[in-house]
């Protein structure tokens, strides 16, 4: 597959626009396109059966999208589910309708053909738990109340995000995952899958990720949150009825973690010290996007507060970082060393919020465990984003892996 | 083999690389069925894939060079891309029953600490290398004046990917410096693996050797 890349991959020094409002545009041609896709809404743990969350709280119903691609095979063992990130949601690929200037978020790697083959395999995304985009989240109203949860919403961990996700998969009629995938805070929901369902899964691809959110990582975070509580409309989370939410607080937030979201080397490339409106400087001390680079991460911040919800970005970096494989299983290669599923890890030589080295020790920690693993660390200039982006070198991996992954799992259920 | 590098067959010895058949076949001999299996430099993993096929072993590979891992992933073998001289230190003692490492050492940039962490990360070793002693090397640089240079790997001396030429009881040295102990030394000799062989050091292209700590 060649096409272009996005619009992020080219060097040229563009000034930041509405085409580069996101790392993943729709290049592909058409013909690998999934086409019009549709939102599915569903209601999982309906009372008494409720969600009971990491810290005993119970919840329910929960109302979770997701969307599918392809078509299940007749033995049910097709298929895949992917994980998002932090910001992603359930629309993986394909437009929801015919005049959607973008593409689902990972619609480079999805469709017929390309690396998740929808033409072979049966892809299932879903809205994470305390997500806002569709799934029941700290927007949701509380039936108990008949207002949103907001910071009423129970503490989420990556586990409860997973447990939902896995209720889905089998509503679905899944018994056993071909495999999950998923890429950094997906990464962590694919580690704690093969965890706590070692047997639900036949394969593991867990892309720029790690057991643990390092201290950065948690730094980073907490800079972000600092900003959402401390803006004036935050108003301790019940925001939802008043004409504004913590907007500049969350695009703040975003604004910071963006840039951890690129290398040193990219953004240089990208901007440099190129400046947006004028060929010399201003000398105007409250002139905020005199620079490229400042007109971008402002850009990214006020597209992000019309997608996302604060509280959801509260919960979900705290989930983030409370994420420890090893201490909730006794070490990685104990939690790891649960599952017979084959492991493929990867790991991008820019990326400094999930360094290589992160990848290595869940590897290592996996040959000890005596799992199947492969482990690559891929060249890019992309820092973090590389996951979403580098579709190809990961296609070239992820395709004859998850086709050898269906031909044993095939053998062993005849034997 | 290139036309530049039959050229230079007609005038100088070149050291034939033995088959890839003898040397798999060399080497599974000496892999119990079962066992976990580390090979260092898998290549497209056709080896450990024989020893899965026909061992029932639960193999693990390392690999460099991307293409060759794309090909071990499509025959569903376990890989790490990753660069040996950079070690194996994340691996426990003893991780493995089985450590291969075949054809590889002469290329590595420190074969010492290699053969070390082997030792340490597996029960037993298993290392092929190309023997320099032969005599028709020997005599190549008596006569020519020429260094020696290997079927396989037609290059000049100058951009060759063999770092290190050792001879058999070179290797020995080595198997001492890093506290080994040689279980079994097996020369390839004309197409066979003999257990014993007279004047090996000069009659074998290259020799197995199965190595444990001592």
């Amino acid at each position: 597959m060649s096409i272009a890349t996005s619009s992020v991959a080219s060097s040229n020094p563009t000034p930041p626009s509405a085409a580069e409002e996101e790392l993943v545009e729709n290049t592909r041609a058409d013909a690998q396109s999934v086409g019009i896709v549709q939102t599915k809404f569903v209601d999982l743990f309906c009372p008494p059966n409720e969600l009971v969350v990491t810290n005993g709280a119970r919840l329910g119903p929960v109302r979770v999208a997701f969307e599918t691609y392809g078509e299940l095979s007749p033995a049910g063992d097709n298929a895949i589910f992917v994980c998002h990130a932090l910001t992603g949601d359930a629309h993986l690929a394909g437009k929801r309708r015919a005049d959607d200037r973008k593409a689902g978020w990972w619609d480079e790697l999805v469709g017929p053909g390309k690396g998740l083959d929808t033409n072979r395999y049966f892809i299932i995304c879903a809205n994470a738990l305390g997500g806002c985009q569709g799934t029941t989240g700290p927007g949701s109203v509380d039936p108990a109340t008949g207002k949103p949860f907001g910071l009423r919403f129970p503490f989420l961990t990556v586990g409860d995000i997973v447990q939902v996700h896995a209720q889905l998969v089998r509503h679905l009629g899944v018994k056993k995952l071909l495999a999950v995938v998923g890429g950094s805070l997906g990464g962590m929901q694919v580690l704690e899958w093969a965890s706590r369902f070692p047997d639900e899964i036949n394969a593991a691809v867990c892309l720029a990720s790690a057991a643990r959110l390092s201290a950065q990582g948690i730094a980073f975070n907490c800079v972000g949150r600092r900003a959402i509580v401390t803006d004036p409309n935050f108003h301790s989370g019940d925001y939802y009825d008043h004409p504004s939410g913590p907007n500049l607080g969350l695009s703040l937030a975003r604004m910071v973690a963006h840039i951890t979201y690129l290398s040193e080397n990219s953004i240089e490339k990208k901007f440099g010290r190129r400046l947006q409106h004028s060929e010399q400087l201003n000398y105007e001390l409250m002139h905020e996007t005199e620079f490229q680079v400042e007109s971008y991460l402002h850009y990214q911040g006020s597209r992000f507060v019309e997608r996302f919800d604060a509280n959801s970005y509260l919960y979900f970096t705290r989930a983030m970082d409370y994420f420890n494989l090893a201490d909730a299983y006794g070490s990685i290669e104990k939690a790891l060393g649960r599952t017979n599923a084959r492991f493929l890890i990867t790991s991008y030589t820019t990326d400094w919020l999930f360094p290589t080295i992160q990848g290595v020790e869940l590897m290592n920690a996996l040959v000890a465990a005596r799992r199947h693993v492969s482990f690559v660390e891929l060249t890019s200039p992309y820092g973090h984003d590389s996951f979403l982006l580098e579709v190809d070198p990961l296609a070239e991996l992820l395709t004859p892996f998850l086709e050898q992954t269906l031909l044993a799992s095939r053998r062993k259920s005849q034997s | 083999m290139s036309p530049k590098s039959e050229e230079r067959a007609d005038r100088r010895y070149c050291m034939p690389d033995p088959l890839a058949k003898l040397t798999d076949e060399t080497i599974v001999a000496q892999i119990s069925p079962g066992s976990r299996v580390l090979d260092l430099g898998c290549g497209n993993g056709r080896l450990l894939n024989l020893l899965r096929e026909s061992h029932g072993a639960s193999i693990q590979g390392i690999e460099l060079d991307r293409a060759a891992v794309v090909q071990a992933i499509s025959q569903g073998v376990p890989v790490i891309c990753g660069d040996l001289d950079r070690g194996l230190q994340g691996f426990p003692d003893g991780s493995f029953d089985f450590a291969v490492l075949s054809q590889t050492l002469q290329q590595v940039r420190h074969p010492r600490m290699i053969l070390r962490e082997m030792l340490r990360v597996a029960r037993r070793s298993l290392v092929l290398v190309p023997n320099f002693g032969h005599w028709r090397v020997r005599l190549d640089l008596l006569l020519n004046g020429r260094a020696p240079v290997t079927g396989s790997l037609p290059y000049e001396w100058y951009d060759t990917p063999n770092l290190h030429f050792m001879s058999m009881r070179d290797f020995r040295d080595l198997v001492n410096v890093v506290s080994g102990r040689v279980v079994k030394e097996l020369p390839l000799i004309g197409g066979r693996a003999l257990e014993h062989a007279w004047a090996a050091n000069l009659r074998a292209d290259s020799a197995l050797y199965v190595l444990e700590h001592a």
